[in-house]
């Protein structure tokens, strides 16, 4: 371990470019400093044509689901969001920027989510301390490009008093007065609840490879506008 | 599965660490980022910065070593230490902090602990207490621990209890502090980080029968803080006194102990931790 250089990606010499929404909550220079750490160029921005342009999308969120919900419809980011979901560009919602893929969390009932995900946030289990404010390991429960290199049981750092519940999307849990959703996926959209941000070397590594899915992301659809334009070169011949 | 967190506190005074700092191999050991930079590779689980800078240059020194923190530290961590308004607060958490810790602004006008939930959530809401026992004399001439005429119904210790001070423990403010903790959750504390200011600085422990009481009337993480000296004293916090975080300073500042020792001990008494 060691935080003293920052870490080689796949990108090399072309980082790629990560737009981290910026919606004026909390803390989300640790999202936009971890980023540049890894090797990609962060951008921690509110401007719709920046979001369109980048490679992938990155949706922090600390505080209550409700105000987080209302501060991404009051920036406009919201439909930035759904778009670059929609793009298929890889995106990744961190902590409550998980939740608020959801349909809708007890936190704050009658307020929509993005309905990326299918499903409701509740509350944690009772008998334990709420917020779960600690370490705790991950059980990996699908293969994911996410967590490659990261073993079955990595420790991450969670802040949190809501999860997902459960889903055809799930992709680790954690045991924190029974299981807890700690992570999910569908095709290119991850998020995670607990902060890649701030869990040290670990956390760092699931934004290597972020960046590294992101790269790769860049290139297969580069290479596909390459092949249409060859298609269309011919069809004109 | 619940893991107890171990948590290094620098103070800080005009962007420079202050109480010594062991570590030969750091380039500047008053440099509050290199140290803090050192922590987290050593398996640190979260930091906090206590900024006692007493000058009226401390918002900027302040925020400047937060920014160059979240430039190299990928761990959690807490600033205290003149934080009064919401601005305050937003000031440090846009630097990069993750929490800010609030003492006696808190005393002082304790709607600010709501209004900073309010606005950034309860999790970056820490809310400092230093508390010490209330000596009463008794008739029975057994110390301060014999009974008092001023039980605290919710201390659930019987006949202890132990009041509020603020201003850097200068000032006696009248609160119970079991009970004050209390308050400061249902206002919108996200932690509670409890000092003894009985036990700091004295290398005798923490003062487990407060950390207990304040522990149980608390539905958020309690750090036990003050008093330190052995290994063995983190393990009595988490097991005796319930807290779900145990801070140092001293016994790591000046190289007695590392980071990996305590968590190894705290393990090695069945108190579970994310391994260092």
């Amino acid at each position: 371990m060691g935080s003293g250089s920052p870490g080689a990606t796949a990108a090399g010499a072309n980082p790629p470019t990560i737009a981290v929404l910026d919606y004026g909550i909390g803390n989300l220079r640790s999202a936009e400093k971890a980023l540049e750490y890894v090797g990609a160029v962060a951008l921690l921005t509110a401007d719709a044509d920046e979001i369109a342009q980048a490679d992938a999308v990155v949706l922090p969120g600390v505080g209550a689901f409700g105000r987080c919900r209302e501060a991404l419809a009051q920036t406009g980011l919201d439909e930035a969001a759904l778009n670059a979901v929609a793009s298929g560009r890889p995106f990744l919602g961190i902590c409550v920027g998980m939740q608020l893929l959801y349909d809708s969390s007890e936190e704050s009932p009658g307020i929509a989510g993005l309905g990326v995900f299918a499903g409701t946030v509740r509350r944690l289990q009772p008998g334990v301390k709420q917020p779960q404010m600690q370490w705790n390991q991950l059980n990996l429960m699908n293969d994911s490009p996410l967590f490659e290199g990261l073993g079955e049981n990595p420790w991450m750092y969670f802040v949190h008093s809501f999860a997902a519940e459960p889903s055809q999307y799930l992709l680790a849990t954690c045991e924190y007065g029974g299981s807890v959703v700690a992570a999910a996926q569908n095709e290119l959209v991850f998020a995670t609840q607990f902060h890649p941000e701030k869990s040290g070397q670990a956390g760092l590594a699931v934004l290597r490879n972020f960046v590294n899915i992101a790269a790769n992301s860049r290139e297969a659809r580069a290479q596909r506008a390459a092949q249409q334009a060859q298609l269309a070169q011919r069809r004109a011949v | 599965m619940l893991t107890t967190r171990v948590i290094p506190c620098l103070d800080v005074e005009s962007g420079r660490v202050v109480k010594g700092v062991n570590f030969v191999e750091l380039r500047d050991a008053g440099d509050p980022v290199e140290l803090a930079a050192r922590y987290d590779a050593e398996g640190a689980d979260e930091l906090i910065f206590l900024d006692i800078t007493a000058s009226s240059d401390r918002r900027d020194t302040t925020i400047e070593m937060v920014r160059r923190t979240a430039e190299e530290v990928f761990i959690p961590f807490t600033v205290g230490g003149g934080v009064r308004t919401v601005e305050d607060a937003r000031r440090l958490l846009r630097a990069g902090a993750d929490k800010v810790g609030i003492n006696t602004a808190a005393v002082d006008r304790p709607e600010l602990i709501s209004e900073i939930a309010d606005e950034f959530g309860v999790q970056c809401v820490v809310v400092a207490i230093d508390a010490r026992r209330r000596i009463v004399a008794t008739q029975s001439g057994s110390g301060e621990e014999a009974p008092s005429q001023e039980i605290s119904a919710s201390a659930q210790t019987g006949s202890l209890s132990w009041e509020v001070f603020t201003h850097g423990g200068r000032t006696a403010v009248g609160l119970d502090a079991v009970e004050w903790a209390a308050r400061a959750v249902e206002l919108g504390a996200g932690e509670i980080l409890l000092t003894s200011m009985d036990r700091d600085g004295t290398k005798e422990g923490f003062d487990l029968q407060l950390t207990a009481a304040v522990s149980a009337a608390c539905s958020v993480p309690v750090i036990a803080s003050g008093g330190v000296g052995t290994l063995d004293h983190l393990v009595q916090g988490a097991l005796v006194g319930k807290a779900d975080a145990v801070l140092a300073a001293s016994i790591f500042h000046f190289g007695e102990f590392t980071i990996a020792q305590a968590k190894h001990a705290l393990a090695a008494a069945g108190v579970a931790v994310r391994p260092a």
